[in-house]
């Protein structure tokens, strides 16, 4: 639990935010708010994030958490000078936030990908999208689980 | 176990064309959420890494971590001018890679 969370911030760091510490590691196993939030933060890298551009397509009720597939897809010419850099799927009542980290360059043609997650409980699926240009983009979609994955 | 890897990618297509390419591989992705039945923890064991490579360069990479489910599935697209070479790799927990190659024929 502690490597991948500390695997969260140093994804972040790579990108050039300022390193992020004294996460609260309390007893509860469950990411809060705040720990989503400085995810997204680290992977903003100061920028405002945006609404708009990305939309993140996942089912309304999934019935089984263990296997909820996704689908993330950003308005973007994908030029060598102005294209989609990276993509975040952030679960935020997981045990940890991350999910995962699409990187995409020029060459993708269209920026968009489709995966299938594991969600522990029902909650808010985030996907945050970073431009060549640094902008940040964001869309949430609530996702309701009947049966939580993440072996819980 | 995770076992051979499976990919789609077509066999060709016309120059600028925007292709599809869906991968799957078959692993437990243990997330080191879970107890096995001694009560203790299981260690995680995902697949970490994944990266698709076109003629020796990098066009798609992801950043997996537990959330993604067991037998990671990943769809993305690839803009093709040229006919060539798709290397795909997956990174293991403990240290194994897995690849796939795939060809394609662009006219």
């Amino acid at each position: 639990m502690k490597l991948s969370r500390r695997k969260v911030l140093a994804l972040g760091a790579g990108f050039g935010a300022a390193a992020l510490t004294g996460l609260s590691t309390s007893g509860i196993a469950f990411a809060d708010e705040a720990a989503t939030q400085a995810a997204i933060d680290a992977f903003a890298a100061g920028a405002e994030v945006g609404e708009g551009r990305i939309s993140l397509t996942a089912p309304e009720i999934a019935e089984n958490g263990n296997t909820v597939p996704i689908s993330v897809d950003v308005e973007s010419e994908m030029t060598e000078a102005d294209h989609v850099a990276a993509v975040m799927i952030l679960a935020s009542g997981n045990p940890n936030p991350g999910v995962i980290t699409f990187n995409f360059t020029p060459m993708n043609g269209v920026a968009a990908a489709t995966t299938r997650i594991r969600l522990a409980k029902t909650q808010d699926v985030i996907a945050v999208a970073k431009m060549s240009d640094g902008s940040v983009f964001m869309d949430k979609k609530l996702v309701k689980v009947t049966i939580g994955g993440c072996g819980g | 176990m995770a076992t051979k890897p499976r990919v789609k990618v077509p066999k060709k297509a016309a120059a600028g064309d925007v292709i599809t390419i869906k991968t799957l591989i078959s692993h437990a992705m243990e997330s080191g959420q879970r107890k096995g039945k001694d009560g203790n923890l299981i260690p995680r064991k995902i697949i970490n890494k994944f990266t698709a490579e076109f003629n020796g360069a990098t066009v798609f990479s992801a950043d997996i971590e537990p959330g993604v489910a067991a037998n990671p599935f990943i769809e993305f697209n690839v803009k093709v001018m040229e006919s060539g070479t798709f290397d795909f790799k997956w990174l293991d927990d403990d240290g194994s890679e897995y690849t796939s190659s795939k060809e394609i024929a662009v006219e």
